[in-house]
Parts: C-alpha cells; structure tokens; sequence
C-alpha cells in the first residue's frame, strides 16, 4: 500500500479536532432547551399545580399510551418513510386483547395474540413498501382504512367492557401503582415506557440494526451497494412500529378497562409530532431517540399545562402548531448551516 | 489456486433491464496481479458489468468463475466475502453519517448479538485515515460526516474503504471523476500499489492517459460487447486514442 501520508502529517492527525460535543449533539440540545423554557412557563403560571406530584402522575399515567410508538415511529422516519396506519393497527389488536380476554379469561394468550396482529400489520406494510413498491404514505393510507373498517365490521361500532381485567394478576404487570413513599407512586406502564426508550436508544445508536437503518434513510442505493439488505430493514421497522402500536394498547385497555371502536385514533398526529419536534429528519438519515423522548414530554404536557397557565382548552392545538412550526423552523436551519 | 490460473473468468455474460440488453455476451479474463482497464464510451455496459461482478445485479445468463470455482452471487455480502471490493461510481457513501459508520458499513466490527464496537470502528478508522487513505486534514475526524468533505476526500474514504477488507479484487469505476490533478494522482498511484500487492484490480476511467499509465491491459466495451482487448505492450497512448475516436465515430474497431 502506497502510504501518502508523511509522518509529520501524522503528527498533525494526533492533534486534530473534529466537530465539537455540542455541534454534535446540537438537535438535542435544541429540544432539551425547549422542554425547560416550556416548564418554566408552566411553573410560572401555575406554582401550585406544577410542584406537586400528582400532575406528574398523571403524566406518567398517559405517556405510554403513545410515547412506545413515537419512539418506535423514530426508525420509521429515520428511514425516510412514513406510517399513517399505527393508530388503526393499535384498534385492531385492541379488538383483539378484549375480545381474546372476554372469551377465554387468559391474559398472556390476549396478550399474544394482539402482539400478533401488530407484527401482521407492521409486515403487509413492510410489504407493500418494498416487494410491491408502493409509497409508505399512500400504502398506508391504505392499510389505515383497512384495519380501521375492520374494526368498525368486527365490532359494529360497540364497545367492549373489560373490567373483570383488574383481577388478573398479570393487570398489575402492566398498569399497577408502585409507591415509593409518601404522595410518590410511580404507574408501570411509566417503567415500561422508559425501559422501551433505553432499549430503542441503544438499539438506534449502538446495534448494527440501528446502524443500518441510519444508513438506508441516508441514502438507499449506497445502502444497497454495501450489501445492506434494505427490503428486510425496512420491513423489519414497520413491524417494530406494528408491535409498539399492539403492545401499547394493551396499556390503555388495561387502564380505561374499556375498548372502544375508535380506539388509538387519536394518536396519529401526537405521536408523529412528538418525533419531529424531537428533531428526526423527514428526509431520512437522521434521528434521535433522546429527541423523540423529550418530544413526547412535551407533547403529553403541553395540554394540561395550556390549562394551568389559564387559556382555555381550545388553545391546545394552536400551541401545539406552534411548537412543532418553530421547531421543525429551527432544525431545517440547521440542517442548512451543517 | 496456482499462479496460472486466471482469477476471474467470466463467460457470455447477459443483463438485461426490462427489453433492453445492456450487456450482450461478455467474455473476460482477469488474472492474478493484474490490472485490467475498462474502457468505451458512456452507457458502453461497464459500471452495469461490474454491478454483475459484485453481485449488485444479477447476470440474465453467462457464468462467473472465481479463483476457479463457478459463483452465483446472491448479493453484495457475498462478493465481499469472496474477496472482491468495490469502489463504485457513485462512491457508496451515506452523507449525513460519520466516517466511522461508512467505513464499516454493512459489515460492522461487533461484539456480542450484533452491538457495535464503536471503539474499535473509530479506532481502525482513524488508523486507515492516517495510512492509507491520506486524510490528515485537521479539521476531519471520525466523527465527522461525509457531507462536509471534498469530491477526492470522499474518494478517499471510498477507496479506504476498499483496502481495508484485504481483497483479492478490487474494482474502481471512474475513481478520478472529479478530482484535482493531485488527488488523481493518487489515486493513480493507489491502483498501481495493487499490483505491487500481488492482488488485482478491475479499473475505469475515460482518461486515455490514465488507463494506459496504470493497467496492463486494456478491454474495449461497445455497447454492451467486448470489441478489442490489448496488451499494453501492443498499443502505444496514441494509438488507445486513436482506436477510441475511430470506435466512436465508426462504431467498430479495426483489429
Ligand atoms: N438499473 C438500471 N435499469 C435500467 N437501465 C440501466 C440500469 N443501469 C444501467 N442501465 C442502462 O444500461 C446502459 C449501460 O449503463 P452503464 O453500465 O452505467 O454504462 P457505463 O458505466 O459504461 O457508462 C445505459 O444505457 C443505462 O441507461
Ligand atoms: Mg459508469
């Protein structure tokens, strides 16, 4: 090998400085700001509520319902795809955890069987997107509809009751109280939602997986010539996202003890938002998880704390507008100077 | 494997998109520490070839024989693992990620159920910039993306790349694009230290004086045809020049 380099050069190396920790982490440090100056707004407007423990309770209550999927929902975009069908897939595997339960009592074989119908959903979008090469938008607009009047057909827009749930041991797995003394009384689901960001983190950052999902979204040709197998990546996140939307239901079944036909509907548009406030690129190819996490912080206090600072619920979208314009303002300036 | 025996023979290769035929019946030989020039004009079926080759594209028909064994490459992992590294046309890099992460792309250095060994990834990273790539420029690190770099710097990671897996093939598909006089240069000299290496290489350029500085032989494709084949002994730079104006203006080459 024909080595240029001369050993003064080398020298030089040794020395060299590259981009600085906080360039580097620039995306996350924008958000993290964000979610402090919103808090000190919050706290501002109302002390009394915010020192106290039971908003965030209330907090760590509902996060999960959502939160798992935007994280999940990260590597989706991260790949420069899209997924609109989550919220009909979260219904459709609800269906089934409450039907399952109703009918045979047993948790872990409702619990299965609705893990099933996420890891189905998220592979026909696998496969629509890359065997049959449809865009993700348009392919799951489809699937959205489809799993979504499924539900309507199997249910015929009647809900189902699952209260005798609470006696189940399995129940307080997922959605038991742990006191840690006096008023602090941490919900499970709350363990589980971290557990599930440490996990997506390093997974992201720190697995060969992540590594290669951070590739495709980059650029899908180099990814290919690599030899990184792009179709099977790609199925392989919307079956992540297919299963988060499962698993998180079971969380809301197992805290309303109700399932309704429109179950998960609503969280198309928050859990998407919490990920592009966090700062994942539409464009693919650049993501953070600790981005998407705090995104979802914010998301999940933004409503309860319009009202605290005194405006009327119908504020909440307008701020929410607001944030996510600025936001995503901020990071496409950046991405310009970068 | 003795020295005699070619290193890569192909035969009737084919590829077809779709009706249209790119390549019609390639018959090539490369031998051990040898560096064959791919030349012709543009859309002439050479990058397609060699996407054949690496097993980005599968052949419509033809076989492949490497180190004398028949090969049908699944995909692009298996050409790696026979030996044969690329350095394509479009460099193969992903812009916003670090150099440490395009290095090792599709084969990452892991330690156990397939997590990174992030250290280990820049350690080897900074060594190859320092030694062979030549990248010593302050203001580049591991860490940086491949975005902010130069068109000969990016090559230079291209082909860093290329060398750091030990091959015993390494293709370059029009390496000099772009660049200065100076990172041609070495990227020239890049290609020669192959032979040196007793390894061979598979190397294209439009640069008539390039190709005929660096390979030993020369193979002339025509749309999607072998049409002349030279040893670099038989040809002088202008007669390469001029066989290439006639091929272009004529359409075929007297041999
Ligand atoms: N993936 C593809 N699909 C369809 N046609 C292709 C594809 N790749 C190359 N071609 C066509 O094959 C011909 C040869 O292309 P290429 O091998 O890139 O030529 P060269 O590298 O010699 O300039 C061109 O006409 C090109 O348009
Ligand atoms: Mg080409």
């Amino acid at each position: 090998m024909t080595s240029v380099a001369s050993s003064a050069k080398d020298q030089a190396a040794e020395t060299q400085h590259g981009p600085s920790f906080l360039w580097r982490n620039r995306f996350q440090i924008a958000i993290i700001g964000m979610l402090v100056v919103l808090y000190a707004i919050f706290l501002i407007g109302d002390w009394r509520t915010y020192t106290s423990f039971d908003i965030y309770r209330s907090f760590m209550i509902s996060i999960p319902f959502f939160g798992i999927m935007a994280l999940a929902a990260t590597y989706v975009v991260t790949l420069g795809e899209i997924d609109l069908s989550f919220p009909s897939i979260y219904g459709l595997a609800g269906w089934v955890f409450s039907s399952v339960y109703v009918a045979t009592a047993s948790f872990p074989l409702a619990f299965l069987l609705c893990l099933m119908v996420g890891v189905v959903g998220g592979l026909i979008n696998g496969l629509l997107v890359t065997k049959i090469g449809i865009p993700s938008i348009v392919a799951t607009i489809g699937t959205m509809f489809l799993w979504r009047g499924l539900v309507n057909v199997l249910t015929q827009g009647q809900g189902i009751p699952i209260a005798q749930i609470t006696n189940d041991p399995w129940h307080a797995l997922f959605v038991g109280q742990i006191p840690l003394g006096g008023p602090v009384v941490i919900p499970a689901q709350f363990l589980w939602f971290l557990a599930a960001a440490i996990f997506f983190g390093v997974f992201f950052k720190r697995h060969r997986f992540g590594g290669h999902v951070l590739f495709v979204g980059d650029d899908e040709q180099s990814a290919r010539m690599m030899g990184i197998h792009v179709d099977r990546v790609k199925i392989a996140c919307f079956v992540i996202l297919g299963v988060s939307a499962a698993f998180s239901s079971v969380f809301l079944l197992n805290q309303m003890l109700f399932f309704w036909a429109t179950t998960g509907d609503g969280y198309l548009l928050t859990t998407l938002a919490a990920v592009f406030i966090g700062g994942t690129s539409v464009f693919g190819g650049k993501g953070t998880m600790i981005g998407t996490f705090v995104g979802v912080l914010i998301i999940a206090s933004l409503e309860p704390g319009i009202i605290a600072i005194g405006l009327s619920g119908f504020w909440t979208q307008f701020v929410y507008g607001l944030l996510i314009t600025i936001s995503v303002a901020i990071y496409a300036l950046m991405l310009k100077r970068g | 494997m003795s020295d005699a025996e070619p290193l890569l023979v192909l035969r009737n290769i084919r590829k077809s998109f779709g009706r249209i035929e790119v390549l019609k019946g390639i018959d090539l030989t490369i031998g051990k520490g040898e560096i064959v020039a791919l030349v012709g004009d543009n859309g002439a079926g050479k990058s397609t070839l060699i996407k054949v080759i690496t097993g980005v594209h599968k052949p419509s028909a033809g076989e492949i024989v490497f180190k004398g064994e028949p090969i049908t490459l699944k995909n692009v992992q298996a050409s790696r693992l026979l030996g044969i590294e690329t350095v394509y046309q479009e460099r193969a890099l992903a812009d916003q990620q670090e150099l440490w992460r395009n290095i090792f792309a599709g084969r990452e250095l892991t330690r156990f159920l397939g997590f990174l060994d992030v250290k280990a990834q820049k350690r080897e990273t900074g060594r190859l910039m320092r030694s062979g790539m030549g990248l010593t420029s302050r203001a580049i690190t591991v860490d940086s993306e491949v975005k902010g770099l130069s068109g000969g710097e990016k090559q230079s990671v291209a082909i860093g790349r290329a060398l750091y897996f030990d091959a015993d093939l390494i293709i370059l598909d029009e390496p000099t694009m772009g660049l200065s006089l100076k990172e041609t240069e070495r990227v020239l000299a890049f290609v020669r230290s192959i032979r040196e290496q007793g390894k061979s290489a598979i190397f294209i350029d439009h640069n008539i004086f390039h190709v005929h500085d660096t390979a030993d032989r020369f193979v002339i494709l025509d749309r999607g045809r072998v049409v002349g084949q030279f040893h670099r002994s038989e040809l002088t730079h202008q007669q390469l020049v001029d066989m290439m104006i006639e091929l272009h203006e004529a359409g075929q080459v007297a041999r």
